[in-house]
């Protein structure tokens, strides 16, 4: 009985304490010192949110770079993320990645005399484990420069300058694998105009 | 895999070394140190901790024996468990629910009440879609810190009851508690939080955004407070993420620094618990020993996961694209992987993540190659012992010690001894039953679910991978990891099924470590001999490792061999 009423008791003190006290505390703190990061990183252009920097939207239009495939439903849905789950030997898997390798040689290939297969990067045709990766590789990004280019009517030179300036590298130079950030890329690109 | 892969794991395993020492003996200190907190600037602490002891109305001092601590500890697991299912029951009418998410259904409901209050953070649902704000804050993130509590409570009860000699008494259950939470969790929580809203991990009580997308359509960004959680998660080897991908959402873990702070802190505790160990038995060669040894299983894991997601899956390497490393791109199995992580960040994850007891993911598993998927796997069947759950990862070690100690016994015909103990017939039982009665569980509850309608029915994946998600699912629930498969899918038997591997999981070699912990306690110390086998040397390390790979490793053996071996043959 008195180690019912303590625990009842506990429970009281550590829920206020670690259940509101502590979230708004630092939710308090965020607001003030990284408002944007915490509010998801946000992106606005001509004062409508257009996405954010770290989730990938669907491109499907050739003037734009496009994302990784996504597992969610519908596709980048930041709203409800998932892996796909499709195991390493499924034949699943393997219709997946050749029908999305297809896409791509077609999109791609008349922009790139001599694209085979071999030249397509894997993350460009596996899915990622959030649904909305918003980077792309950047030799996925290096595929699709001469599409975008083209479409554009740019020199190749300055959408792979672009690609450049909007590759975030390993943090600090150490951690993780450098990406592209697709919707900070075509944002860039969409303001150079040219469409 | 390239040196600037391997380096980076290199770097892990030093800054875990070099963070998790000072915090183990810090850890010593807040345990054993009766006025820790009570004299000089610091004495406000030692106030508030009064405070809340008079607010239970116990008295923190009074020290208990393991059955009393087990019984309180039992009893405040079962009221916390009601008020938790209750609150995700009654979510839909309550506050802080900005999204109106209804109630969660009762199956699901019920083995999440389970997952959390045991550390395990198996997740049947979508984080983002299924809990309102107060159940991820108030209901979930809680457990987040009292499960981890809970459980280093208990380690340092057991680890006390090592050290004394002729003694009933082991700690007090509330002082331990409360020690945890507001001396250890509390503050390593702040300084990550507040470390990971500055890479853009969200936290805000604003609902989820509406985009227009470049190409003009809508898009739903689902947001919270999250980061106070996501920090507790990791610290407190809890991992249920705020989102259903867990950290491989960039809202949870946004980049190469987040990812490097999130998997440390997955280690952090138990690291430091280990050489906590060492200072408060006064042993410290023999804690870095225990250390060495947890090091040389989570090395093996890596040198088995790395190579096998680099080198892909049969079906990518059939498919013709380029999976190889290099000329901007981290290449092999990128399926369900990060762009940001690649190819090394996310090996690290998985093997730590299965060590600790975490279960939290920066990667998908079910899409993980036969070989790099069976790291988890066997990773979670050693029984998380390898630094493993917060707490109760250390104290499930000690029943591996105890074996090894006793075969060393029986090699030179002596009685065994641990640290000056003699360890006898109750201390062997107790540490057979600590050590055996998870994978025995594990094993006959797979073998229902493969075997009946209701189980069958969660499997996604067809044929063998099927096999593997299953075994997986019990494998995760009873050693209280939550990592998951992701395909297998909850129905209101695999739920239910679920809570009773998840209760039975956590508590029962929680009592059978108290207990072991009150039997030690009582005993004398025997000064050591010329033929005392000693725990402090590299002799000891391979008798350890080899322990436990023949305990749990055997067990997992003929199972694996149905799962991922023979998918791995089969292709």
């Amino acid at each position: 009985m008195r180690n019912l009423v303590a625990s009842i008791a506990a429970i009281v003190v550590i829920t206020a304490f670690f259940g509101f006290a502590y979230p708004a505390a630092m939710t308090g703190f965020a607001s003030v010192t990284f408002s944007n990061k915490a509010n998801g990183s946000l992106i606005v252009r001509n004062g409508t949110v257009v996405g954010s920097k770290l989730a990938a939207q669907a491109f499907t239009s050739p003037t734009y770079f496009h994302e990784r495939p996504s597992g969610t439903s519908p596709a980048y849905n930041a709203g409800a993320t998932t892996f796909l789950n499709y195991g390493p030997t499924s034949s699943d898997l393997a219709k997946l990645v050749a029908q999305n390798a297809q896409a791509i040689l077609k999109l791609e290939g008349p922009y790139n005399p001599g694209l085979t297969i071999h030249d397509i990067p894997v993350d460009a045709v596996t899915t990622s484990a959030s649904g909305i990766d918003p980077d792309i590789s950047p030799a996925y990004a290096a595929l699709q420069a001469r599409r975008v280019a083209a479409v554009r009517h740019l020199p190749l030179a300055t959408v792979q300058k672009l690609i450049k300036e909007n590759t975030d590298g390993r943090s600090l130079g150490f951690f993780g694998e450098p990406g592209v950030n697709v919707l900070e890329l075509n944002l860039a690109l969409d303001k150079l105009g040219g469409k | 895999m390239s040196a600037q892969g391997i380096g980076q794991i290199l770097v892990y395993v030093v800054v875990l070394i070099a963070l998790g020492y000072p915090l183990g003996i810090y850890m010593a200190r807040v345990y054993n140190d009766d006025d820790f907190a009570r004299r000089g600037r610091l004495r406000w602490l030692g106030a508030i901790e009064r405070g809340f002891f008079r607010t239970l109305r116990v008295d923190g001092a009074r020290e208990q024996d393991w059955k009393s601590y087990g019984k309180v500890t039992l009893i405040f697991s079962a009221i916390f468990s009601l008020f938790l299912y209750g609150m995700l029951r009654l979510q839909g009418h309550l506050f802080l629910n900005p999204d109106h998410l209804p109630a969660v259904p009762a199956h699901i409901a019920l083995n999440t009440t389970a997952s959390f209050i045991t550390n395990t953070n198996w997740q049947y649902y979508g984080g983002e879609y299924t809990m309102s704000y107060l159940s991820q804050m108030a209901g979930l993130a809680v457990q987040n810190f009292v499960s981890a509590a809970v459980g280093m409570a208990v380690l340092a009860a057991v680890v006390r009851g090592i050290a004394r000699r002729s003694r009933n008494e082991i700690g007090n259950f509330w002082r331990d508690l409360y020690r945890s939470l507001v001396y250890v969790l509390l503050p390593l929580a702040v300084i990550l939080g507040v470390l990971l809203v500055s890479q853009g991990v969200v936290q805000t009580f604003h609902s989820h955004a509406t985009a227009t997308t470049l190409q003009g359509a809508h898009q739903t960004i689902a947001r919270g407070p999250a980061a106070s959680q996501i920090s507790i998660k990791q610290l407190g080897t809890n991992g249920g993420g705020y989102y259903n991908s867990n950290s491989a959402v960039p809202f949870e873990n946004s980049n190469g620094i987040s990812n490097f702070f999130e998997m440390l802190a997955l280690l952090l505790i138990p690291a430091g618990q280990v050489f906590m160990f060492g200072k408060m038995v006064g042993a410290r060669r023999h804690g870095w020993m225990v250390f060495a040894a947890m090091l040389a299983v989570f090395a093996i894991g890596v040198a088995v996961n790395l190579p096998a997601e680099q080198h892909g899956s049969q079906v990518l390497r059939n498919s013709g694209v380029n999976i190889t490393q290099g000329n901007g791109q981290s290449g092999g199995n990128m399926a369900d992987k990060e762009v940001r992580f690649g190819q090394a960040a996310s090996t690290n994850w998985t093997v730590a993540t299965s060590d600790a007891s975490n279960g939290s993911v920066n990667s998908g598993f079910d899409a993980q190659t036969p070989a790099g998927g069976a790291v988890p796997l066997v990773n979670l069947f050693l029984g998380e012992v390898i630094f493993g759950g917060v707490g109760s990862g250390l104290y499930g070690m000690f029943f591996y010690i105890i074996i090894a100690v006793f075969i060393a016994g029986l090699m030179v015909g002596r009685t065994p001894e641990w640290l000056g103990k003699k360890i006898e017939a109750r201390e062997i039982k107790l540490a057979a039953l600590g050590a055996l009665f998870v994978p025995t569980m594990v094993l006959t509850m797979t073998a229902v679910a493969i075997v009946t309608k209701s189980g069958v029915a969660s499997i996604y994946n067809h044929g063998v991978h099927g096999f593997t998600e299953t075994l997986y699912a019990y494998d995760s629930q009873s050693n209280n990891n939550g990592s998951a498969f992701a395909g297998y899918g909850a129905t209101s038997f695999s739920a239910s099924f679920g809570t009773v591997a998840l209760y039975l999981g956590r508590f029962v070699p929680l009592l059978a470590a108290l207990a072991l912990g009150g039997s030690l306690a009582k005993k004398k110390i025997v000064p050591a001999s010329a033929g005392t086998f000693r725990t402090d040397g590299p002799t000891f390390v391979v008798l350890l490792v080899g322990v436990i790979a023949l305990t749990a490793g055997l067990m997992i053996l003929p199972a694996l061999t149905l799962g991922p071996i023979v998918e791995g043959l089969m292709h």
